[in-house]
């Protein structure tokens, strides 16, 4: 229970097309994750998941129903929020219970399910509480709590996290982890943040302007992105562009190289720079180079360095790392 | 220390303008209420002093009294004013929320054409709506009256209220759609509490012109079980001999439900003040 697929999804708002044909097929279980930059349309596609907007074309099926008609309530979906959106007159537990009670479940299965959820959410001592009474993180899990208690066969995760501070989020993102391990239910999660699709997702779905860039396990994105898009978006700092002209490559466009598969070194490499900035993080050092030829280039090197601004440095690729893209901005493989 | 002394004497420059302006809008209101209680004679030779114990009188307010009608006068102004407002706010909230929420065609023309009324005094209007009332039969009823009002109220409302609905979150809307909740209830359960302080401003601009209107009355509804205490007031302004004191004491009279009205909202518009700024 909680197959989605979507078919050939066009969105447009008055005459801006949002999604251009959108093509997806979730499985049972999965973890989804729709990223992209602001104005991708991964809001859009989520919402239309959820049945909070229509499609201007295209079939949504969930379980193998085509929902298209269907309103939100009866697609056994539950949706949680960035802004939280809990009812503010209400307390947690009515909060939670408020859609059950709507799908007029009887009282003592209302009960049990409310207890269940605030037991693994830990929000047991907030029961009686309103919104308004409690911190942004537990106002997040009572959030979760009120889309756990539906059993939903889809969750719905619109930029969860993005409102909560850094400490916080780490947390709260390992929970949602632990709830989908513990859950098993199929997971559909938008966020603009590539560290949480990394690390959350079975498989993420990169779009930009209205389209699907490409589908694949975060490793494989990383690995074998099929795009200068993905290339560049996944993956931070990102991967260095460089023209390939300048580097007397003829095969290809642009060449790229993650800052983590550069080292430098005093005297043979592949091209030359100067030091323009240096950043320690501690786990490892951000180096960026001014590179005659081939403009800013930004290195990785784990553990930490030292070097001073203004010196000169050779940078060496590794070989098996380098990507090549054509005109069009296409891996060649 | 200079920063202190100075947001002192802001401060009492401040209060000493609002207790000027405070002054001078209540003063007609005080010199009513002060002669209000005085006797007729009274009234004429010093109309600034205050009732002293050869100068009191109830004479006005025993004069309004009298024969009872005036208590009717009440009530039909508390009728016409409290169902107007009712219809107005719920009407104008309804038509709010249809154009903040929903995208349709005409969406943008429809809260123009809304607008239009706020612009276009309803006076205007006056032998229309009058002849139209002749025709329904309407005349001389206090559903004319309220009819009148809830249009001259709506576009307002409209205005003021489809504003704050806009920034009612759309995730909370969304939240309850998802939980199955109907339209109505999102309307009515969450976003009406969320904008209080919008209503209880509305409802203090809808119901103080409503309350002091003398002009449809007079027009529509003049019979005597359908006076208001505006219109009710006006028989003891005579063409040759006016009753001062009746005047007085039935104008002392009707401030009082309107100003219980203002202060029960304004109690709503000053807690939902708060209740954003604390948070």
């Amino acid at each position: 229970m909680g197959a989605l697929r979507l078919r050939d999804i066009y969105k447009s708002f008055g005459s801006v097309e949002v999604l251009k044909g959108i093509d997806l097929e979730v499985d049972d279980g999965e973890f989804i994750i729709f990223v992209g930059p602001s104005g991708c349309g991964k809001s859009t596609l989520l919402r239309i998941v959820a049945g909070l907007e229509d499609a201007t074309s295209g079939l949504v099926e969930i379980d193998k129903t085509v929902v298209n008609y269907t309103p939100p309530s009866k697609r056994g979906i539950a949706m949680v929020f960035q802004s939280y959106a809990l009812y503010p007159h209400l307390s947690v537990r009515d909060n939670m219970s408020l859609g059950l009670k709507q799908g007029k479940k009887p009282p003592a299965e209302i009960s049990e399910r409310v207890d269940h959820a605030s037991k693994m959410l830990s929000l047991d001592e907030f029961l009686d509480r309103r919104p308004a009474e409690l911190s942004g993180g537990q106002r997040q899990r009572v959030a979760i709590g009120r889309s756990i208690v539906r059993k939903p066969s889809l969750f719905l995760f619109d930029e969860p996290l993005s409102n909560l501070d850094a400490a916080l989020r780490v947390n709260t993102r390992l929970e949602i982890a632990g709830l989908h391990r513990e859950l098993k239910s199929t997971m559909i999660y938008v966020t603009h943040d590539q560290t949480e699709a990394m690390t959350l997702a079975d498989r993420i779905v990169v779009l930009n302007d209205g389209y699907v860039e490409q589908i694949g396990s975060p490793m494989d994105l990383y690995n074998n992105p099929t795009n200068l898009f993905v290339a560049g978006f996944i993956g931070s700092p990102q991967m260095n562009f460089i023209d390939a002209d300048k580097l007397g490559i003829s095969d290809a466009k642009t060449i790229g190289i993650r800052p983590e598969h550069i080292s430098v070194r005093q005297k043979k490499g592949d091209i030359e720079g100067v030091v323009s900035h240096v950043e320690h993080m501690g786990a490892d050092t951000n180096l960026y180079l001014d590179c005659d030829k081939a403009g800013l280039i930004s290195v990785r090197l784990f553990g930490e360095h030292s070097f001073e601004i203004d010196s000169k440095l050779k940078a060496k690729f590794q070989r098996d790392r380098i990507y090549k893209f054509d005109d069009a901005g296409k891996t060649i493989s | 220390m200079s920063v202190a002394r100075r947001s002192i004497s802001r401060s009492f420059a401040t209060h000493l303008i609002l207790g000027l302006y405070t002054i001078i809008a209540l003063f007609p209101a005080f010199l009513i209420i002060i002669n209000s209680f005085k006797t007729r004679k009274a009234i004429f030779r010093s109309p600034l002093s205050l009732p002293d114990s050869e100068t009191f009188s109830l004479v006005g307010y025993q004069e309004v009294f009298r024969g009872g009608e005036f208590f009717f006068y009440f009530q039909n102004s508390l009728v016409v004013t409290v169902l107007s407002l009712f219809f107005v706010l719920l009407f104008g909230a309804m038509a709010a929320f249809a154009l903040s929420e929903y995208r349709f065609r005409g969406n943008l023309f429809l809260g123009l054409f809304l607008a239009l009324g706020i612009m276009i005094p309803i006076r205007l209007g006056t032998v229309a709506i009058l002849k139209l009332m002749v025709a329904t039969g309407l005349v001389n009823t206090l559903t004319a009256l309220i009819l009148v009002y809830v249009a001259q109220g709506i576009p307002l409302a409209v205005f003021i209220l489809s504003e704050f609905m806009k920034q009612v979150s759309d995730d909370l809307k969304n939240a309850g759609r998802i939980d199955g909740l109907g339209e109505f209830t999102i309307f009515f359960q969450l976003v009406l509490p969320l904008i209080r302080p919008a209503l209880a401003t509305v409802a203090v601009f809808t119901m103080i012109p409503i309350w002091n209107d003398l002009w449809f009355p007079l027009l529509l509804a003049n019979s005597e079980e359908t006076k208001t205490v505006t219109l009710g007031a006006q028989q003891f302004i005579g063409q040759y001999v006016t009753n001062w004191n009746a005047v007085l004491a039935a104008l002392s009279l009707a401030i009082l439900p309107v100003l219980v009205l203002y202060l029960i909202f304004s109690k709503q518009l000053i807690r939902g003040i708060t209740a954003g700024a604390v948070k």
